[in-house]
């Protein structure tokens, strides 16, 4: 794998932000990724550092002290030169329950006729693509997806409603993706995912990570009742699939 | 115990932050006005970001079931012990029974309590910072219960501080954020050379204020931010996040506040004027 350039830049005094291509691309993420595990595996402390990577950046932040940005970012630019890249950062395929009722995919029927498709092809066209997740952030357990087809692309809203429950499925524009809790939005809502992609109350709060892939499959409502039970007492098996990088 | 009698406005408990958790969405929280709080936890020679209340506007009433010292900060809240009125920066011994509570707001906006040894509290993810829906509940209800382990004495070194502390001060100090290098004249301009009034829309997740300076059309992919991060919303408008913001986001990242700016806006309310200087 090339290397890129990267551009690497103070962020006030307690944090570096390191910068890729300004694109959208597997191959740039998975340069940032790769990079992130070498830095966790061998060059920073995770307990004095944090690590956050989203579509084309890499933002370091340290815990408390001050950066010595120059000194820092010579060695920045050293550890990117050395690093591994037969170094694999583990991934997954999740695969995510959703039901897409017309009770929970509120706008399933308008999105079917902005898309000129019948309700069912537009949960099969949903279901049958693998959607990388670009980022984390917005809310704990939000995932940035990419690789929506032009297809299923319809505008967000024009009025956000106040509230969107937990678990709703949303498109809007180039985005799909799931509200892991209840929140104002203004994507259209077509169906609901059963089962917590975050729960504070785990070790992990969130074990899916950035690089990793969802696929979301139909589900009945008897199904999503019994996934929500589960969810909730903490026994649903997560399904997923490790993949090659 | 520490009883909460009444809860005050939004009295929240809080500590250095969840820290670890930003890749998964989860926002630092922890106290706002860091500067006053390490003070206070100086002089009740706690570790320094021990667990304290952070009290905002309109103070609670407390009652304390066991004996503790405590120490107040930030804020001027006119507040009693037993109705007779304490003041910041002052250690005081705490007897079973006592009750603070809390009059009119003077200065500033946000009072600290801190305490012998922090509370102790049971953390999620690493810390006591309340935070919905991280923490089954946003700030402190009526009749919630707080623990802390009791205290009978405490020799401190120092028992009042002469505290420095930023009430005043309305000169936010900033660095370039990532994308200030895109920002044009008209925005330099409007950015610094004008007070800016702190609007409606204010709380532990951000501050606005009431101007705007010129809209943009810059876009950038979504990245992190951070307490401190100065946002640019395509009309203009502009955002700090604080200590609850968002860990990524779309907007222009154009300043980033130094962590002294951080604890000067932390005291700002509905209506206060601040002003940025590049340093």
């Amino acid at each position: 794998m090339k290397k890129y350039s990267i551009s690497i830049r103070p962020f006030g005094v307690h944090a570096v932000l390191l910068e890729w291509p300004n694109e959208v691309d597997e191959a740039i993420l998975e340069d940032i990724l790769q990079f992130n595990a070498y830095l966790k595996a061998d060059c920073l402390n995770t307990e004095d550092w944090e690590m956050v990577p989203a579509y084309n950046s890499l933002m370091l932040i340290q815990r408390n002290k001050r950066i010595n940005f120059e000194p820092f970012k010579s060695q920045l630019g050293i550890w990117y030169g050395q690093k591994d890249n037969t170094l694999k950062s583990p991934k997954h395929l999740w695969r995510l329950p959703v039901c897409y009722d017309l009770d929970f995919g509120i706008d399933l029927e308008e999105v079917s006729e902005l898309l000129g498709k019948s309700i069912p092809e537009v949960i099969s066209m949903h279901t049958s693509y693998e959607f990388r997740v670009f980022g984390i952030g917005f809310l704990p357990g939000f995932m940035y997806l990419g690789g929506l087809p032009a297809t299923l692309e319809v505008p967000r809203r024009s009025e956000p409603r106040q509230k969107v429950i937990k678990g709703s499925v949303g498109l809007a524009g180039k985005q799909t993706g799931i509200y892991p809790q209840e929140s104002p939005g203004g994507w259209n809502i077509i169906g609901n995912c059963s089962v917590p992609i975050f729960d504070a109350q785990r070790d992990n709060p969130c074990f899916v990570n950035v690089g990793d892939k969802i696929q979301f499959y139909a589900i009945s409502r008897a199904e999503y009742k019994l996934h929500k039970i589960e969810g909730e007492v903490g026994i649903y098996q997560f399904e997923k699939i490790k993949l090659d990088a | 115990m520490l009883k909460v009698l009444k809860s005050g406005f939004y009295t929240t408990l809080q500590d250095a932050g969840r820290f670890g958790y930003r890749d998964k969405g989860v926002p630092i929280s922890g106290v706002m006005d860091i500067n006053v709080v390490k003070k206070a936890n100086d002089l009740l020679e706690n570790d320094v970001m021990a667990s304290v209340l952070e009290i905002t506007m309109t103070g609670p009433t407390l009652e304390f079931e066991t004996d503790t010292y405590i120490v107040l900060a930030g804020a001027k809240m006119s507040a009693t012990l037993n109705n007779e009125p304490i003041s910041n920066y002052k250690t005081y011994k705490i007897n079973a029974g006592d009750i603070l509570s809390y009059g009119r707001l003077t200065k500033g906006f946000r009072g600290y309590l801190a305490i012998k040894d922090g509370f102790n509290v049971k953390g999620v993810l690493g810390s006591q910072s309340q935070f919905y829906p991280i923490t089954s509940s946003g700030c402190l209800r009526d009749k919630d219960e707080i623990p802390y382990i009791e205290r009978n004495t405490f020799a401190s070194k120092i028992s009042e501080l002469k505290v420095d502390c930023l009430l005043e001060e309305i000169v936010l100090e900033v660095t370039q954020g990532p994308e200030y290098g895109l920002l044009e004249n008209n925005h330099l301009e409007a950015l610094f050379f004008k007070e800016f009034s702190v609007a409606k829309e204010y709380s532990r997740m951000g501050y606005q204020f009431e101007k705007k300076i010129n809209k943009h059309q810059i876009s950038m992919l979504t990245s992190a931010t951070m307490p401190g991060t100065v946002q640019l919303t395509p009309s203009g408008k502009l955002i700090v996040l604080m200590k609850d913001g968002q860990t990524t986001g779309g907007y222009p990242r154009i300043l980033q506040l130094s962590d002294k700016a951080i604890s000067i806006l932390a005291q700002k309310k509905f209506g206060d004027s601040v002003s940025f200087k590049m340093v």
